[in-house]
């Protein structure tokens, strides 16, 4: 997994790539929790994401639940359809605020 | 012993094959248990082993779950021939391998919780904090969300069961197996966990192996069927294929379907106690008769 950060209309925007799982969800989980830490709105773009597990989707769960105690937010763009049957499963999708793409994050449409 | 039924051509030979069974032979000491046994489970299929008892399908499990060592003949999950892999090889299979076993096979000592993220602690090195919540999602996925505190005394069989099937299926596994799922259940419980074996494929994609002697179970979940008679394959079809079989080994399996579909428990327990039938109630007057006839 690489990963990129950028800062795109005072959002962070995080991008993930390759498979996340059950090596690599801890660098994931790390440098979600790193953004979230700086107390802007986060966007992780999955769309670049072949794969991901429990252990990932636990690390965005976590990191949800961080940027909400700090009063911030963080949305999901681009979750493959895979992740979306699994996050539907779990009822996830009720959590997460998921955009189709990063254009509509930044608008705020879902 | 006649030669083995293979009735159909339906049992797939792919390349991808997420279990493939060649020439398993099992033995209790001089007794042979399994007879030459043969079968492939495709990836993301649904694959049911049925059978009376006796019949074999719990041997054959122990063996597909490396629990025993075959007499002969191999046993390959997700590609690796689990009978002569070494121990290293083992290891990072079973992080792919799932198996919920019928008793639950909870740890008594340890909560809910502790219990599904087991196989997190001994396979993983995440965090705690990501286990936990690993965890908590799989409750939400088998629909126990609220029990993780509890201790396994204080669930009920179906919690038990789907608290087992949490655990199985908590490092995402490719490969799921379950032993007995029905067993011991109510219709409407046992129904739900066949539900829920239904979008474990569907969402998670995961290739699944069910022992059972439930047929409308098996109906309900099955792409294919393997019907195991006096430990050797009677056949391997779908459920079609199945339903229509003229082999009557495999219309006594249905057969004892549709006896225990029509027990009316009224007419029974009159017929067990000799009280007389209702006026105007053929049915239990015709069990009087039978068994005035006896």
């Amino acid at each position: 997994m690489s990963e990129a950060v950028r800062e795109v209309n005072g959002n962070l925007v995080v991008s993930l790539t390759g498979e996340i799982d059950l090596d690599r969800a801890p660098e994931a989980r790390r440098l979600l929790l790193d953004c979230v830490k700086r107390s802007k709105d986060v966007l992780v773009d999955l769309s670049a994401v072949t794969y991901i597990d429990s252990s990932g989707i636990a690390s965005l769960v976590e990191a949800l639940q961080w940027a909400k105690q700090r009063g911030t937010d963080l949305c999901l763009v681009a979750v493959s359809p895979q992740a979306l049957r699994v996050f539907e499963l779990a009822r996830l999708d009720k959590v997460f605020a998921i955009h189709p793409d990063l254009d509509a994050a930044l608008a705020g449409e879902n | 012993m006649a030669a083995v039924a293979q009735e159909t051509p339906t049992q797939t030979r792919t390349d991808d094959a997420v279990v493939r069974i060649q020439g398993l032979q099992a033995h209790y000491g001089a007794r042979q248990v399994l007879h030459d046994i043969e079968l492939t489970v495709a990836p993301g299929e649904i694959m049911v082993i049925m059978g009376g008892s006796g019949s074999g399908k719990s041997t054959l499990l122990r063996h597909l779950v490396g629990l025993m060592r075959p007499t002969a003949g191999s046993v390959e999950l997700l590609g690796v021939d689990i009978t002569r892999a070494p121990a290293l090889e083992m290891q990072r299979l079973r992080r792919r391998i799932g198996v919920a076993f019928q008793g639950g096979a909870l740890f008594s000592s340890m909560n809910v919780l502790d219990n599904i993220m087991l196989p997190l602690r001994e396979h993983t090195q995440l965090d705690r904090q990501t286990m936990e919540i690993m965890a908590r999602l799989k409750l939400e996925v088998v629909n126990l969300a609220g029990a993780e505190d509890l201790m396994p005394a204080e669930l009920s069989g179906g919690m038990v069961k789907r608290a087992a099937v949490a655990r199985a299926i908590v490092m995402d596994p490719a490969l799921l197996f379950f032993d007995e799922p029905s067993a011991g259940l109510d219709p409407a419980v046992s129904s739900a966990l066949d539900d829920l074996i239904l979008k474990l494929r569907e969402a998670m994609n995961m290739s699944i192996v069910v022992v059972t002697h439930e047929l409308e179970s098996a109906f309900k979940i099955a792409d294919r069927i393997t019907v195991l008679d006096q430990g050797r394959i009677l056949t391997v079809d779908d459920v079609a294929g199945i339903r229509r079989s003229d082999n009557a080994r495999i219309q006594n399996l249905l057969n004892r379907r549709a006896e225990n579909a029509e027990v009316d428990a009224e007419t029974y327990l009159r017929r067990l106690t000799g009280e007389a039938a209702p006026a105007g109630d053929p049915q239990a007057a015709g069990t009087k008769q039978d068994a005035g006839a006896v």
